[in-house]
């Protein structure tokens, strides 16, 4: 019952921010609508039982990967609003599929939601060593398979970094004072 | 935050209030512990003034009051009461924002540290305490961010450049050197964490993680030799040039909340807490923070400021990798010796 009391403000919370994030105009608004949009979702894994899973999802996303984004939009100095073709509204012609995609979605997950029975979130709290003996006993394929995933994409970042990857860029690269 | 309420009042003794005392309970905590904080804080300043100013060699404010203790005082006057410039170039929303966000996330992580062994010393003993102040220390990075991007200044917006830079870089460190203690003690909850070190204090099974960590902390806290987000005498103030009267003053006092903070989280990880002989708990907790907190202004006084690329190395190339090694032989010497340490495996 307490759980609630945080559970509906958080999600509202996620919600109305989740969609300030794509209304907004400003990058930069977009990037703190999504920091908070977070923030709201770690209360509510909080409020359903999994602590250990909200404070990654603050301290990985909110703290981590924003930050870097955060980085980018202030670095490439998209400014204060978009540029126009940002802006530009798709025609109705292209909004026909999508709109039924997600109305087939929205059905099914409402669906879902009233067909399954109500779980008490406070009688199920997951504990740290719980999770951690699932992620690492029962799928532990899954783990290796994110971890080769990251693996890529720090191979590919440190390629594309290297100085001398493009002949051109070498006499540009910064280097730092000997 | 019922739940956490719940588990502030869940340890020995077993009484169980009704869910309005529990609230009141844990604001009245709060409120004193902010009253403290606040104070400790102004006199933390007053302290480092005086510290500084003896060990080279001059006097330091000894003016208000009897050495100069009424001192604090007057600034916060001062600070009140300065005419208050904002720049009409500066993004509004952000522009205000940015120094609540780190007076914010500093102040309340002091939710989760406990100052003695007692329910009456913490306001919540949150399972995950280690994890909560990780997340909201790396959320204090947006408050010098957003405050140097919406100065919209070069100076600011170069200190802001160059604190995400650093923070990203010293936060890894810091994170992983606190494994080490997490595999040592078997849980996140702090309280637990000081239980566990009732025999042996973990500086002495993790000394290489307590460096990396003691590092580490300096640079997050991005004081003297890591203050180059606001060298004076390359980008005038850093993240903060633009920034005037009482907004000023809460970035300064963000700073001292956050040195605070390092102290209590070394103290309670490394250095057994309340734990010690003959004083009582509390007291002890208060030593250690106090001998950290000259510490940190005796580190401000002795180290000239690293170099930009020095300050990338030392994060990436040496604390990094130190932290890795930490982290799996301590975990291999667990594996091996299961009783090495008390409350390991739980």
């Amino acid at each position: 019952m307490n759980n609630l009391l945080i559970f509906y403000p958080a999600a509202v919370v996620a919600v109305i921010t989740t969609l300030m994030v794509i209304l907004t105009r400003n990058p930069v608004y977009a990037v703190i609508y999504l920091i908070l949009s977070l923030c709201g979702v770690a209360l509510v894994f909080f409020s359903l039982g999994a602590p250990f899973l909200a404070a990654l999802e603050v301290i990985v996303y909110a703290g981590a990967i924003i930050v870097l984004f955060l980085f980018v939009v202030m670095m490439l100095n998209i400014g204060r609003v978009m540029n126009e073709q940002d802006c530009l509204r798709p025609s109705r012609k292209q909004m026909i599929l999508p709109g039924f995609l997600v109305i087939v979605l929205l059905v099914e997950t409402l669906m879902c939601l009233f067909a399954a029975a109500p779980v008490n979130p406070a009688a199920s709290s997951i504990s740290t060593k719980a999770l951690g003996q699932a992620l690492y006993g029962k799928h532990y394929l899954g783990v290796l398979l994110s971890a080769l995933v990251l693996l890529i994409g720090a191979i590919g970042g440190i390629h594309l970094g290297r100085a001398s990857s493009c002949p051109d860029t070498k006499e540009r690269s910064i280097h730092a004072p000997r | 935050m019922s739940e956490m309420i719940a588990l502030a009042a869940s340890a020995p003794p077993a009484v169980v209030y009704p869910l309005y005392l529990q609230a009141i309970i844990a604001i009245v905590k709060g409120a004193v512990l902010l009253f403290v904080l606040l104070t400790l804080a102004a006199y933390a300043v007053f302290a480092e003034r005086r510290i500084l100013a003896f060990m080279q060699g001059r006097v330091g404010p000894n003016r208000a009051g009897p050495f100069g203790f009424l001192q604090p005082l007057a600034d916060v006057f001062k600070l009140l009461t300065k005419e208050e410039a904002n720049p009409p170039f500066a993004d509004k929303w952000l522009y205000y924002a940015a120094p609540a966000i780190i007076t914010i996330t500093s102040m309340l992580t002091f939710a989760v540290i406990p100052f003695g062994p007692s329910d009456w010393f913490i306001i919540t003993d949150l399972n995950v305490g280690l994890l909560f102040f990780l997340a909201l220390s790396s959320l204090g990075v947006y408050s010098i961010v957003l405050a140097g991007w919406s100065s919209n200044s070069k100076y600011a917006a170069l200190g802001g450049l160059r604190a995400t830079a650093q923070m990203i870089s010293y936060e890894l460190p810091m994170s992983l050197a606190l494994v080490g203690v997490v595999l040592a003690a078997g849980t996140f909850s702090l309280r637990e964490i000081v239980c566990a070190q009732s025999g042996l204090w973990f500086i002495v099974i993790q000394p290489v993680g307590f460096a990396v960590f003691l590092i580490a902390a300096v640079a997050e806290s991005r004081r003297t030799p890591f203050d180059l987000p606001e060298a004076e005498n390359e980008i005038v103030a850093g993240f903060h040039t633009e920034y005037s009267s009482m907004k000023f003053a809460l970035f300064f006092l963000g700073e001292y909340v956050s040195i605070m903070l390092l102290s209590c989280i070394i103290a309670v990880v490394y250095l057994g807490g309340w734990h010690g002989p003959w004083l009582p708990p509390p007291l002890w907790m208060l030593i250690k923070v106090g001998a950290l907190v000259f510490f940190f202004i005796w580190i401000r006084a002795t180290f000239p400021r690293l170099r930009y690329d020095h300050l990338m190395e030392l994060g990436w190339k040496w604390l990094l990798p130190l932290a890795i090694a930490n982290v799996v032989i301590t975990a291999a010497l667990l594996l091996a010796f299961p009783k090495l340490v008390q409350g390991a495996g739980k």
